[in-house]
């Protein structure tokens, strides 16, 4: 396959995601044949950009709070005061990762009430583990003998994690911000079963109402949002891969 | 001698004292929905009990700040669980006004933050034992059967939550096994066919990126999306294929949810089989072929056992991922846990809700544990690549 074909399939699926985001009214005529009794073929409850938008600051708030307390955490643990915390530390990240998103979310409801808050706090915890679990790979397996070395090199141990552990570990962090970033987008939309603003919001009034082609806008909508947000990372993963010298996992 | 202390004991101690001294720990509702009232330990508890349970705690909590033997923290951080678990039924007894069938006691943040703080303790002493999986397996045998102790001897039976099952036993059991059909059916589908297909797409390269490439899209499209673009092309076929809806295909219902589930389990099932049968050894293969064994015969008794633990892990992450998932088959008529805990959410019951949430939950933790330890049995002295 010649390299350019996938960077214009994506740049093609950029262009249309933008244009219906934009002016929804042009493919109309497309999600037509899919409404029933003359249901209205585009969202009308609200304008599917600022949807969009919301859905995005949602995913973007709960994800930098996840990066936050799961590298700081990370950094605690591998840290010789506090390595009494990994083994339970990683126990608890397995434990984490069986609570279903729904779960979460409806339990978060009575401790915060309805709407963006609930969605917050579920997408937080559930983004938590993914980014945990690698930023905690990537600080455990940098070569001793790097860490040795700028030991010699009289670094002191902030000096250290900041200017060689961080910046070694960086490539497998970000795979983890990836993998919880996705996962965050397509559990927003379950935020809107709280009433939270999110696309959610559109696919559940298709459910409600029996119209297929809200269903189906708001599912491609969020698809085509992970699908480009995670080539994007992606990207962003070799650049950093290439400029440690490392090879990319991928 | 000096005194030390355990770093994870103080936070524990921190969490413990705060929820038993700040939070309350049992809420009062005059009925179903209204805001509740919130109850410390002592005004929930009669008199002995409460001051008891705070004896109880204070000791715990001393035991994990300090640093003491292994076997007392676990027997501490066990004590302090089936105390809580006893007590707050109590509580429930003691809250509730003879012969009152409408007012409701639930736990509260406190009770809560106790049961995590404790739970934290266990699963240290836990993970510090090292258990073989059989141990894990009967640990949490052990657990299982002193929850169904305290359900079945009613010690519970004045608190909200399974006053909520009461009132709806017959569907919770309906639901309950709606739900774990969906999630089990859905993965038997996919193992069935994702096998199959992870190991042509093992041996047929170019098949191998684009059905990768496909699953992966598929696992983008959020879950409620997906479960609701598939009511109008299964309603066209039980309205058209002649048969199908007498074998209970719908549009809505069941078969969405079952056709969504099984899609989402396809790519953790292929992409582990590819990952598990790409790890095989050159060098068994190659002895394998040496030994004139057919293409047929290779798969069976070298690539597959030694890329097994490889598909189990994708089974695990199958599991789990359609244990919760299947929640959310109750917004298209699927039924499962996710009609109680969106009912819940829908009447602002959240009784109702932890009803469908906490045995979803269960079952989830359930799984989990049995299948990393029956992936530690079967990957026990196979040196196979590590996957993802």
């Amino acid at each position: 396959m010649r390299a350019w074909l996938p960077l214009f399939l994506r740049l093609c699926v950029l262009a249309l995601l933008v244009a219906f985001l934009v002016s929804p009214q042009v493919f109309e005529p497309l999600l037509k044949p899919l409404t029933q009794n003359g249901a209205p073929a585009i969202y009308n409850q609200g304008s599917l950009l600022s949807l969009a938008l919301q859905h995005l600051r949602t995913v973007a708030i709960a994800t930098v709070a996840a990066i936050v307390v799961a590298v700081s955490l990370a950094i605690l643990v591998t840290r010789p005061a506090g390595v009494e915390f990994l083994p339970l530390s990683r126990s608890l990240v397995n434990i984490g990762q069986t609570f279903p998103p729904v779960a979460v979310l409806a339990l978060a409801v009575p401790a915060v009430g309805f709407g963006e808050k609930p969605t917050l706090i579920a997408l937080f915890l559930y983004g938590l583990l993914p980014i945990f679990e690698n930023a905690l790979t990537g600080l455990t397996t940098t070569p001793a003998n790097v860490v040795e070395a700028a030991r010699g090199a009289g670094m002191t141990g902030w000096q250290r994690l900041l200017r060689v552990e961080l910046p070694l570990s960086l490539p497998i962090i970000l795979a983890g911000i990836r993998l919880s970033v996705v996962i965050s987008l397509a559990t927003a939309t379950i935020g809107s079963t709280v009433a939270a603003k999110t696309l959610g919001e559109v696919i559940i009034a298709g459910l409600l109402s029996n119209n297929l082609a809200f269903v189906l806008q708001g599912g491609l909508i969020v698809a085509a949002l992970a699908v480009l947000i995670y080539d994007a990372l992606s990207a962003l993963e070799r650049m950093a891969a290439r400029r440690m010298g490392q090879v990319s996992a991928e | 001698m000096a005194i030390r202390f355990d770093k994870l004991g103080v936070v524990i101690a921190a969490i413990a004292a705060y929820g038993a001294v700040v939070a309350p720990f049992a809420t009062f509702r005059a009925n179903r929905i209204v805001a509740g009232e919130p109850r410390s330990i002592l005004e929930a508890l009669p008199q002995w009990s409460g001051a008891a349970l705070l004896a109880i705690l204070g000791a715990a909590a001393l035991v994990a700040l300090l640093k003491t033997p292994l076997a007392l923290r676990l027997a501490a951080s066990v004590v302090v669980l089936t105390s809580l678990a006893l007590l707050i039924g109590v509580a429930g007894a003691h809250l509730t006004p003879e012969g009152n069938s409408f007012a409701r006691v639930s736990a509260a943040s406190g009770f809560w933050l106790l049961i995590f703080a404790f739970t934290l303790l266990l699963a240290d002493g836990l993970t510090r034992l090292q258990l073989s999986p059989v141990g894990r397996v009967a640990v949490l045998a052990v657990a299982a059967a002193a929850v169904w102790l305290l359900l079945a001897s009613g010690a519970w039976n004045d608190l909200s939550l399974l006053k909520e099952y009461t009132n709806r036993a017959d569907s919770f059991w309906n639901e309950a096994s709606r739900h774990v059909t969906l999630a089990l059916g859905s993965l038997v589908g996919a193992v069935a066919v994702g096998l199959p297909l992870g190991i042509l797409c093992h041996r047929v390269d170019w098949l191998r990126d684009g059905v990768l490439n496909v699953l992966n899209i598929v696992q983008t499209i959020p879950s409620i999306a997906l479960f609701g673009i598939l009511i109008a092309p299964l309603g066209w076929v039980a309205a058209n294929v002649p048969g199908a809806a007498a074998i209970g295909i719908r549009g809505i219902g069941v078969a969405p949810a079952f056709v969504a589930l099984f899609l989402y389990s396809l790519l953790p099932v292929v992409a582990n089989t590819v990952v598990g049968l790409a790890g095989v050894p050159r060098a068994a293969n190659e002895a394998a072929r040496g030994m004139g064994m057919t293409d047929w015969q290779r798969l069976r008794g070298v690539e597959f056992p030694l890329a097994f633990p490889v598909i189990l892990t994708g089974i695990r992450i199958v599991l789990v991922q359609n244990i919760g998932l299947a929640t959310i088959a109750a917004l298209i008529g699927g039924g499962g846990f996710g009609v109680f805990v969106f009912q819940g959410v829908g009447q602002t019951a959240m009784d109702l809700v932890l009803l469908g949430a906490v045995p979803t939950v269960a079952l989830a933790f359930a799984a989990a544990i049995i299948l990393d330890a029956v992936i530690e049995m079967a990957a026990k002295g196979r040196p196979v690549a590590e996957a993802a």
